[in-house]
């Protein structure tokens, strides 16, 4: 989906609030319900890339304004409840107040019928596609063509995954791309690359 | 606006507290898998690892060489395990000419049971947004000046592939033993935002 956790590229940001040796964590919560969603994933109660999507699916306002622990806590509470182990009322309760969660699930896709492998060197070409479920394609590189510098094992397709479709695992290819060629006259002379699943990419023209 | 009946949202730690107890009560075994993750958050995956494995290949230069083709055989070498879903750790050589970078645009991944968990600032939505388009700008922001003619190169997690930076030796170092090397190696030169 197109949201606005797909920050690539996004203007109008402010320095990086950077020091050396920054926290991990803040408060001790934090510590708990980075802990504690991985317990839920090793449950069996949701998969990583379902966990991944419920982030991607708060409210934008709730979005921005979340810190990164806040998301954590919010994706958990979200699939928790979806998955029917917990109640939202419940949830209510023991929190003492609201407890907002992400919004409903929409549909997801299974892989693309006529993807090709690529060698390393091949240039390829990232489709123009449109996803309204889950996608690890950064909005960045849509329709944009690079080189391919490295292969990955198959990895579980994320746009099935986090929607509970069966789908085959497939490879992503690192992807070389020009940062001049992302932003033409407006980025960082840098190449850029991208873990790009081989159902979002095919040769380039 | 929100509905004028609607509660007020509890306070963190309060909604945090109450996922907890909700799980526990369905019979998942919630205490001992915090205090697992707690451990191994501030005691296991910590920066001090994948020092171990940039000093390493320092020094030795067959394993470095077995590092750079297949990351995560060669860190499972000085027993640091990736989690199942981390299939593939690529591991980028800086040299004199060329520097690496890594980010997640989309959120937060990195081989953090190698390089530790990631800093706030890593998480945080101006690194995610522009370390892909103004990487320069953004390096040097952070202190690290590069040179015009330096190659940099951004490597954006957005699979299940990992990644860590391998920095290049400072020159002082001629002669220095493995555990005086790894203790120069940090978190911030793994992710690429400093050199050594």
């Amino acid at each position: 989906m197109d949201g606005v956790h797909d920050l690539g590229g996004k203007q109008g940001f402010g320095p990086v609030v950077h020091n050396a040796n920054a926290a991990v964590f803040h408060e001790d919560w934090e510590k708990r319900i980075n802990a504690l969603y991985g317990v839920a994933v090793r449950a069996g109660i949701f998969n990583m890339d379902e966990y991944r999507h419920a982030i991607e699916r708060m409210a934008p306002r709730h979005y921005m304004s979340a810190g990164y622990y806040e998301r954590t806590l919010t994706s958990l509470a979200t699939l928790c409840v979806e998955k029917g182990v917990v109640s939202l009322t419940d949830l209510v309760q023991r929190a003492g107040g609201a407890f907002p969660l992400a919004l409903p699930l929409g549909p997801g896709r299974s892989n693309e019928s006529g993807r090709q492998f690529f060698d390393i060197g091949d240039r390829v070409q990232v489709r123009n596609d449109h996803v309204n479920g889950h996608v690890r394609m950064p909005g960045y590189i849509r329709g944009k063509t690079g080189v391919v510098v490295h292969i990955s094992p198959a990895y579980p397709f994320p746009d099935a995954h986090a929607h509970d479709l069966s789908a085959e695992d497939e490879p992503t290819f690192d992807v070389r791309f020009k940062s001049t060629e992302l932003w033409p006259h407006a980025a960082d002379e840098a190449f850029v690359h991208v873990g790009v699943f081989q159902s979002y990419l095919m040769p380039a023209p | 606006m929100l509905p004028p009946s609607t509660p007020p949202i509890a306070p963190l730690h309060q909604r945090a507290a109450a996922i907890e107890a909700a799980l526990q009560a369905q019979g998942i075994d919630a205490s001992a898998g915090i205090a697992q993750g707690v451990h191994n958050a501030e005691e296991v995956w910590l920066p001090e690892r994948g020092a171990r494995v940039v000093a390493k290949a320092w020094v030795d230069d067959a394993y470095r060489q077995r590092l750079l083709r297949n990351g995560k055989a060669a860190v499972a070498e000085l027993g640091i395990e990736m989690p199942p879903h981390h299939r593939h750790l690529v591991v980028l050589e800086n040299t004199a000419s060329l520097h690496n970078v890594i980010c997640c645009t989309l959120c937060s991944c990195t081989a953090f049971t190698v390089t530790g968990l990631p800093p706030d600032w890593y998480k945080d939505l101006a690194y995610r947004a522009r370390i892909v388009r103004e990487s320069r700008t953004v390096l040097r922001e952070m202190g690290l000046d590069l040179p015009h003619d330096m190659e940099l190169r951004v490597w954006d997690t957005t699979a299940d592939t990992r990644y860590m930076v391998l920095p290049l030796r400072p020159a002082h170092t001629q002669g220095w033993s493995q555990e005086q090397l790894a203790d120069i190696v940090t978190k911030d030169a793994m992710i690429g935002v400093a050199r050594l």
